[in-house]
């Protein structure tokens, strides 16, 4: 056996957190069972450790009792390790003299069998004692934070987020794929339930980005890698050539005037492809930044590299073209990450049943928001693909959302959204409007108010899933579609003859999601949105501290609660920067010089190239500011001089030993 | 071996198994399970890494010569690691661990290496209850005694590290 230390007192509290943990486990038994161990001079219960009277017995039992390790037998380290760590400091004790037993998450709350839960929490609570005995004091460690925050995505969310920080006077840099910055948000032309004009109160803020003195817009670009940790991460950003000098352009739009192409010929992409654009274009009014890009596919000198060049001729003395613009990397080094990359529209057509791409009159929702937006394709007016006016318009809910075949989720905004479209169509055209829907959900402030005046607007409610549109035949309709539904109110099937469908798509995870939360270490959940660091407690924050996410990137959500939340991650940065440091898990390792042999085996194993050889003495050395602390050099290391703080061998050995005495 | 080794308990088998999981993904997920209270087989106990690049061999080994007759490996899925690539050294240690702890006469099924998501908490509840019971299956594994019975094993498992010591990258 390795030699212990003589002195060991050890403090071991088990909480009955309730009956969370007491209800399954014998925490008296428990108690007893702590008592006898090893080290141990006293094993205390209580209600609620984690309490000021809970913490306040550990504090007392340290001075009195002159205790040096403490184990508290509760809920998981990763909620009140810092809360019994900060007790112990408070009366005088290395914070990290302090070991957690896991006994309910990882006990009472998984196991029915009582017998079965007490031995398995024995088994913890003699781990963490045997643990806790081999562990040294040690210094806290902290990073500063660099006051720069970068923002992944512009959309609302992103939006949102870079002005609070900007306004809160921290820098801030603003990445966007797109030529502009607007999102999903300025593709719509009214938002439920208040119906106030997207435009109207997206665009002020775009403007806000522009003009604000402490923000960098890189529109047209994508953050092409991460590297560093909290307070300081280095990003590169690759910025797309859009052909346009964006210093030099006064946004006069006149090369899209005088442009070879004398008609729009090619699908705007922010149209959903309803309408046409330019090879040089802005992808709708309101952009920003105000600046054209230009196609390099399209455009005849850029494709084909010969062309008058008309476009060169109208800027004129500004020379903001040039075509012999190239991508080029920009780096900067930020202290912390608000990634607000967005969602995607479920693509219809994987419903073959619903006709989508088949069927020329079956849009999507995104489509029809661009028909109803004053600065769409057709100018604000609800048309059908031959111009003429629908007089049938049926909304079908949950197209990928809450089906077994797609999504099982519910995507949160389809239910208000296919009401503010049924409103506006109607208002728009006239028309008889039919929602299919499954289950009406509008539990947001003002929605099932919003839901009560649309059906007193005589919009037709059916409370059924739409089986399949089929083209209308001559018994069933005058020459459009029919939506079959069961419906379930009245409990038979119906047909609904239809000149128009909309299809309510779900919200779901952008195609390049698992790419970009790799780059930024974030996890997901099932279904692919990033995943935050606690649903209810952290529900900005991610397993990597320092970047936080925000928006439908996340989880499916509507633009209040997108606002909400960016706000929240933007606070949860500045927190962050105005205290200026963070606390690091001294979890680091290092190499004892005189046990390693030389051979390099660690830093062939390092990602962050935080083990340098030093050649002279035949030995490594971990740089501790490197070093995030993975621990795999140690557990490769042939000679074992490779060590880790918090996990030795010695230490992960007791609790593997501790372990296995009890079971 | 030292006071630790357990006796195994009168009465039926039951299996005793020890899981390392990571702190980012495993051991998210293991916390997950009890906070949707999802009911799992309390054979296990359940000792925290930062990454399951920590899990030296040594203390594979050492867990099965203390007298447990199942590990378990577990950490964040290939290329969602914490610590960007460490999972894959896991990976390749588990091919070494395998074709040695086989050699010496250990079950395939004893340890296993699975990777759970933050998300994944089901999961990780279903592999842990399926290891316990393939595990039962197998019966205990009496690694001490065979050790004390059969010195040859210790001469053998040094005989495999010299053979592999390149692959392995020990020096010799």
């Amino acid at each position: 056996m390795k030699p212990r230390d003589q002195n060991l007192r050890i403090g071991v509290y088990v909480c009955h957190c309730g009956t969370n943990i007491a209800g399954v486990v014998d925490v008296e038994a428990l108690t007893e069972f702590a008592q006898k161990l090893e080290g141990v001079v006293l094993a205390r219960q209580y209600k609620y450790m984690c309490s000021d009277p809970g913490q306040e017995l550990i504090k007392r039992d340290i001075v009195q009792h002159n205790l040096n390790r403490i184990v508290v037998a509760a809920c998981s380290p990763s909620l009140h390790e810092p809360t019994f760590r900060r007790a112990a400091e408070d009366a005088g004790l290395n914070r990290f003299l302090v070991q957690i037993a896991n006994i309910r998450e990882q006990v009472s709350w998984v196991t029915e069998d009582h017998a079965g839960a007490l031995t398995k929490a024995q088994a913890h609570v003699a781990a963490a004692v045997r643990r806790v005995a081999g562990h040294e004091a040690l210094e806290r460690q902290f990073v500063s934070i660099a006051p720069r925050a970068l923002v992944v995505g512009a959309g609302i969310a992103g939006i949102q987020a870079a002005l609070t920080l900007a306004d809160a006077g921290k820098e801030v840099i603003l990445v966007e794929r797109e030529p502009s910055i607007g999102g999903h948000m300025a593709m719509f032309d009214k938002t439920f339930p208040t119906l106030d004009c997207a435009a109207c109160i997206l665009t002020p803020k775009m403007t806000a980005i522009k003009n604000h003195p402490k923000i960098t817009l890189l529109t047209y670009s994508e953050v092409e890698s991460v590297k560093g940790a909290v307070g300081n991460y280095h990003v590169k950003i690759h910025r797309r050539a859009r052909y346009v000098q964006e210093d030099a352009c006064v946004g006069c739009m006149q090369c899209i005037d005088a442009c070879v192409f004398p008609k729009p010929k090619f699908p705007n992409e922010f149209d959903q492809g309803l309408a046409l654009r330019k090879p040089v274009y802005v992808p709708f009014p309101q952009a920003v930044p105000p600046v054209p890009v230009i196609d390099p596919k399209t455009c005849l000198q850029l494709s084909q590299g010969k062309c008058k060049r008309s476009c060169v001729e109208a800027c004129g003395e500004r020379t903001a073209i040039d075509f012999h613009q190239k991508d080029w990397i920009e780096e900067y080094d930020v202290g912390a990450i608000v990634v607000t990359t967005g969602f995607r529209a479920f693509d219809a057509a994987k419903i073959p049943y619903y006709g989508y791409g088949q069927y020329p009159n079956v849009y999507t929702a995104l489509e029809v928001e661009r028909l109803l937006n004053a600065a769409g394709p057709t100018g604000g007016k609800v048309v059908l693909r031959d111009g003429s006016t629908p007089k049938r318009v049926g909304i079908v809910h949950c197209v990928g959302s809450r089906d077994q075949k797609y999504h099982t989720y519910c995507s949160r905004v389809c239910c208000m959204y296919s009401l503010k479209m049924a409103h506006l169509v109607r208002e728009k055209t006239g028309a008889e409007v039919y929602n299919c829907y499954i289950d009406m959900r509008a539990p947001g402030k003002g929605f099932e108010e919003f839901y009560n005046r649309v059906q007193n607007e005589g919009v037709h409610f059916i409370r059924g899933k739409v089986a399949d549109i089929a083209p209308a035949t001559a018994g069933n309709g005058n020459g459009g579609l029919v939506m079959h539904v069961d419906d379930t109110l009245l409990g038979r099937l119906r047909e609904i003859p239809v000149d128009m469908v909309i299809l309510s798509v779900a919200l779901e995870a952008r195609a390049d999601a698992v790419d970009v939360r790799r780059m930024f270490g974030i996890s997901c959940c099932s279904v692919g949105f990033f995943l935050e660091k606690h649903p209810k407690l952290a529900p900005v924050s991610t397993a990597n501290d320092g970047v936080f996410v925000a928006g439908a990137c996340q989880g499916a959500k509507d633009i209040p609660d997108t606002v909400a939340q960016a706000d929240a991650a933007a606070a949860r940065a500045l927190v962050l920067m105005d205290a200026g440091q963070i606390e690091l898990e001294p979890n680091t390792a290092w190499i004892d010089e005189d046990a390693c042999s030389g051979c390099k085996t660690c830093i062939s194993l390092c990602p962050y190239e935080a083990i340098t050889a030093d050649e002279e003495r035949k030995v490594s050395t971990v740089f501790p500011a490197l070093c995030k602390g993975c621990g795999t050099c140690v557990a490769a290391c042939p000679s074992g001089a490779a060590h880790q703080y918090l996990f030795t061998d010695r230490q992960i050995d007791d609790e593997l030993e501790g372990i296995l005495s009890y079971v | 071996m030292s006071e630790a080794t357990s006796v195994p308990a009168a009465g039926p088998f039951e299996p005793r198994i020890v899981a390392f999981l990571c702190n980012w993904c495993s051991y998210t997920a293991s916390d997950l399970a009890g906070t949707a209270r999802m009911k799992y087989a309390p054979n296990v106990r359940i000792i925290r890494v930062m990454c399951s690049g920590r899990v030296d061999p040594t203390f594979v080994l050492k867990a099965f010569a203390l007298g447990a007759d199942g590990v378990l490996i577990a950490g964040c899925h290939p290329g969602d690691c914490h610590y960007q690539i460490q999972n894959f050294k896991t990976m390749r240690r588990q091919a070494m661990m395998k074709y040695f702890l086989e050699t010496m006469g250990l079950e395939d099924a004893r340890l296993r290496l699975v990777w759970a998501s933050a998300a994944e908490g089901q999961y990780l509840a279903e592999s842990i209850d399926q290891l316990v019971a393939d595990v039962r299956k197998l019966g205990p594994l009496s690694w001490p005694r065979n050790w004390e019975e059969n010195g040859d094993r210790l001469a053998a498992l040094e005989a495999i590290v010299h053979e592999h010591a390149e692959a392995m990258e020990v020096p010799v």
